[in-house]
Formats: structure tokens, sequence, C-alpha cells
């Protein structure tokens, strides 16, 4: 079982409907949704929830104001600035115990916290695992940890080839979550100058984490330059280009149906995805992963 | 006044708004562009402010003191983040997990634990003409951004405006950057995608109280249902934006949108006066 994540630095390069377009071209394979924060693969793919379940994580102080005495330990020492006033400003506790533990009057109790849920789902491309983070929630990479640790679960449970995954963007958290341990990253950039600058910092993860990178240059069209000059910065590095997609509105319009591309239209989008996905799968069945 | 702009879907145009909205008012007041987007700062390619100053962000990691350790466990037990473990007469800690609470040394018993720091990322900060510049940057490899965030904020100055521009989703980074704004703007396109996003960043900022609208990018491709669910919800749309490829282009090259194509400036003059009206009848009406 080979385990493809979609990351790409920065956001709005054309994730999600690369995932959709591998979704209804790969055969056999389990779909995650790793962006659990601003979820949008199911737009495409349009689930039928089969299982949820509760992602319980993290805790968040509480403070009986009956038991408080205000003697303000707990303020002095909360190093994020959680309590004012001796009450708990739950966006901003990150449920460290430090302040129950230390309350004098024992005032202070830490309760569990529901930070959301994920879904086992099926689709008419196959299984879906994907998630919904609690609103200003923290802990998004524990949960993209379950997301892949139950698409693994179903992958092998039901013999498929492949896990692919929409990534979140980004370097932090929920991205090194999302990519430690997989089999490949394809990163999809554009030919802007925020798009070269955020490709050489996703590459960076990529290389600290030992995960192979290949890279797709969605839009390239809109500026030949730059991703010319794309192409020279993944040489330098070793990191092969799989697809030159162009800039086509049939893209938005099949997002406007939810429907993948592929499905949607037989332009040039589509058939620079089709071959992008050969070569992918080509590869990765000639090579180990790492 | 705080303004920060975020978009729970990213590339929507956070950047683009960010730092026109910075330069169109630079003329007439001073003004600061705070990147919180730490993961991946932009704003820099667009200003190419002159960097002045540089500051290590790091988090208090702790060192433990084998001479006075017993081993007795209290730290492990402690630690919410698992970033501490004791294993027979061995401690071993785990600098990336670590949030840096100081709980393990402030309840060591045998104060054996004291705390270093752990490089996590940078602070710069700079000029560039009338826009006074500071951003941050989570070094590769490291997973915390909020600690790196919140180092961008503590140099928010007394300038009269200052504008912060917010990482995408909707998790604690964003909810690190939004805090403290006056006004949020959220930064859409008229997708199915941008319209998912945005409502779950319209939860975002109504869970932490800050008054939003809504800046529409890339008008013209998708369809109308952004525009319907904001007029249900009773959000302004304070600035459209159409599908051009002028404007594209200038993006991909690195070139401001009110630099390349200076008529926008008096488009986002006019976005800011909605908000500081927006903001003032606010205040008012609190004040009630």
């Amino acid at each position: 079982m080979k385990e493809i994540v979609v990351l790409s630095g920065k956001g709005g390069t054309g994730k999600t409907s690369i995932v959709g377009a591998l979704a209804a071209l790969a055969q056999s394979k389990v779909l995650a949704d790793c962006d659990v924060d601003a979820a949008d693969l199911h737009l495409l793919l349009r689930p039928s929830e089969k299982m949820r379940t509760e992602f319980w994580s993290g805790k968040v102080a509480r403070i009986d104001q009956d038991r408080c005495d205000e003697c303000g330990l707990c303020q002095e020492l909360c190093r994020f600035h959680a309590i004012r006033d001796f009450q708990v400003e739950e966006a901003s506790c990150e449920g460290c115990g430090l302040c129950h533990h230390v309350c004098p009057t024992e005032a202070i109790t830490m309760r569990e916290n529901m930070a959301g849920h994920w879904f086992i789902s099926g689709t008419r491309y196959g299984p879906l695992v994907h998630a919904r983070l609690g609103i200003a929630q923290e802990n998004s990479g524990k949960l993209v940890a379950v997301v892949r640790q139950q698409a693994r679960k179903v992958a092998e449970e039901q013999a498929l080839d492949y896990v692919i995954s929409d990534g979140p963007p980004g370097i932090g958290c929920p991205v090194i979550s999302s990519l430690s341990g997989a089999s490949l990253a394809l990163l999809v950039t554009e030919p802007t100058l925020s798009g070269m600058h955020d490709l050489d910092r996703v590459l960076g993860v990529c290389r600290h984490f030992g995960v192979p990178a290949t890279v797709c240059i969605n839009k390239y069209d809109i500026n030949e330059e730059n991703t010319r000059q794309t192409e020279e910065q993944c040489s330098r590095q070793a990191v092969d280009v799989v697809a030159r997609i162009p800039f086509d509105n049939a893209v938005t319009e099949s997002i406007v149906r939810g429907v993948p591309i592929v499905e949607y239209s037989d332009g040039r989008v589509t058939r620079e995805i089709v071959t992008m996905w050969r070569r992918i799968s080509g590869a990765s069945e000639g090579s180990s992963p790492a | 006044m705080r303004i920060s702009i975020a978009s729970g879907k990213g590339g929507t145009g956070k950047t683009l708004v960010a730092t026109s909205l910075a330069l169109a008012l630079s003329d007439r007041h001073h003004v600061q562009l705070l990147d919180c987007d730490v993961e991946e700062p932009n704003d820099h390619v667009f200003l190419r402010p002159e960097i002045t100053g540089r500051e290590t962000v790091t988090i208090p990691v702790p060192k433990v003191n084998e001479e006075k350790c017993t081993h007795c466990r209290k730290c492990a037990e402690v630690c919410a983040y698992n970033a501490i473990a004791v294993l027979g007469n061995r401690v071993l800690t785990f600098p990336q997990l670590c949030h840096g609470c100081g709980a393990c040394s402030y309840l060591c018993p045998e104060k054996a634990i004291t705390e270093v720091g752990h490089e996590i990322g940078t602070v710069e900060w700079g000029r560039f003409g009338g826009v006074a510049f500071v951003h941050g940057r989570l070094t590769v490899g490291e997973a915390m951004a909020p600690p790196v965030i919140r180092k961008v904020k503590e140099r928010v100055n007394n300038y009269d405006i200052a504008i912060v521009d917010v990482p995408p989703g909707t998790s604690c980074p964003v909810v690190e950057a939004i805090k403290g704004s006056d006004f949020c703007i959220l930064v859409t396109e008229p997708t199915p995608f941008g319209l998912n996003d945005l409502a779950l960043a319209v939860e975002t900022v109504q869970e932490l109280a800050v008054p939003c609208g809504v800046v529409l990018n890339r008008a013209g491709i998708g369809d109308s249902r952004v525009v319907d669910y904001c007029s249900e919800n009773s959000i302004p749309v304070l600035l459209t934006i159409p599908l051009d490829l002028e404007i594209a282009r200038l993006y991909s090259r690195g070139i401001a949108l009110v630099a390349g194509m200076p008529q926008w400036k008096s488009s986002f003059l006019e976005l800011f006066d909605m908000v500081t009206e927006l903001v003032v009848e606010r205040n008012r009406s609190a004040k009630r």
C-alpha cells in the first residue's frame, strides 16, 4: 500500500481539485481529507456518511468561582495569557494544566474537550475518511493523525493499493502530521513569486522528514517565466516536475457542479492530469517507498 | 485600529488585500503591516521591505539536572503533551512536542529542571515607504506556529492602523492571529470551496466576537452562492475584485495591486472607510 499526500505550502493552488481528479482516476484506493480545519474534498466526492466518531482531545481549564479566592497565582504562571480576571479564556487555553496543579484552593479543574468529529464515508470513487475540527480548536495535528490511521486501516482491510490524502496548506503541525511516513508528497504549486517561495519551504519540510517529493505546476501559463524558474528550482533539488497544468475556467465550473474535473471536461487539464497519474502510479510501482 | 485579513480557504487573496490596503493607506496614516502567516509568509514578496531588525523566537523547553533528579516522575505526570518521559533512571525530553508551559520545571519537587530556549522561528521587521513591516517565519520542520505569531503581535505598535495578515484555516494559529482585532476582513472567492470555508471563517470570528465583512475576489468565476450567503447572514460585502488576467499577472510577479494598477487605490481607501464606519457603529451600540 502506497500513501500519497497532496500538499502545497501556499493555499489555493489546486490541491483539492487534483485529489478529486485522482479519486476518479486511481482504481484501488481510499481517500483521506487531512485538511481538517477547512475541508473541501467532500464537495467534489459527495460522500454518504457511514460512521461518525467524536474526537476528544486536549483539556480546558475551568475555575470554580465559589472556591477561587482570587490569589492570582494561575494568572501569573499561565504562559498563554489564558486567564484574565479569574476567568479562563478558552480559545487561549492550551490545556497544560499548570494552573490546576498550582491552585492553592483546588478551584481549577481540567475538563475533557470534544474537539471535533471524524467520519468514514462511502463515495462513488471508494471510501473516504474525513474530519471536522471544531471551530477555533487545537490539536488539528492529532486529528490528522487519526484520519490517516483510519484511512490506512481501511486500505489494509480492503486490500487497496493507495491512500490518497488531501493535505492542509502551510508547513506546521497539521502538515507535518499529514506528511511524516508517507510514500510520496505530490506538491501542487503555481507560477507566482509567492508560490515559488512557499514551494521552497514545503520542499524543505519533505526533506526534513525524508519523504520523496514530486511537483505539479498548476496554471503554468499565467506566468511562463516563473514556470521555467520553478522547474529550475526543482531540478536543482533533484525533484521531478510531473505535470504542467494550464489555466482553464472548466476547473472552477467542475467545482460548481460538484464533480472532479476529469469527469467534467476532456480538455487539456484532464489530459495533463491523466498523464501525471500514469507517471506517479508507474513510478511508485517501480520503486519502493522511503 | 487593528484590522485582520483572514479567509478560511487558502489562496483567496489575503496577501493581495493586506498589502494593497497597507500601501493605499500609507500616504495618509501611520500604517503597520504584520504578516502572521508564519508558515508561509508572503507579504514581504510584494513589499520588499528593508529589514532593520531580527529576533529569534524560542520556546522554553526543559533541561534536567541529572544530579538533582530523583526520577520521581512528577514531570512526566504533569506534562500534558508527552514531551518529557522518565525511563528507569533516565529522563528524556522531546522539544518538538513541548508547548513551553513550564509545568515540569515549576512543579519539580527537587528543582532539578531548568528551561533552555529551543529555536522555532524568527521575527523580522523593517519598513517599506510609509509602511512599518513585521513578519514571522516558522523554522522548517517545526510544528508550532502560535508562539511565533504571538511574537509578531507583541510588536503591534501604537500606529493608528495595524493590518494583520492571518494564516488560512480555522484552528489555533488563526485564532492567535485574529485575537484582539477590531475588525476582520474575510477574503473569499465565489466558488463552493470559497463558500464552505467562508462559513467556517465566519463561525471563527463570531466565536472571537470580532465583527467581519467580506472581500469577494475573482468575481465572475463560479456562482452567486457566496453573495447569497452574505446577504442572508447580513455580512457586508465591502469590496469586489473581478477575475482579471492583468491582476493575476501582477500577483504572479510579486507586484501589489495598488502599485501595478493605481486606479485601485481609491477602492481600498473606500474599503477602509467602510470598515471604520462599521467599527464606530459597533462601538457606539456596545456603549448603549
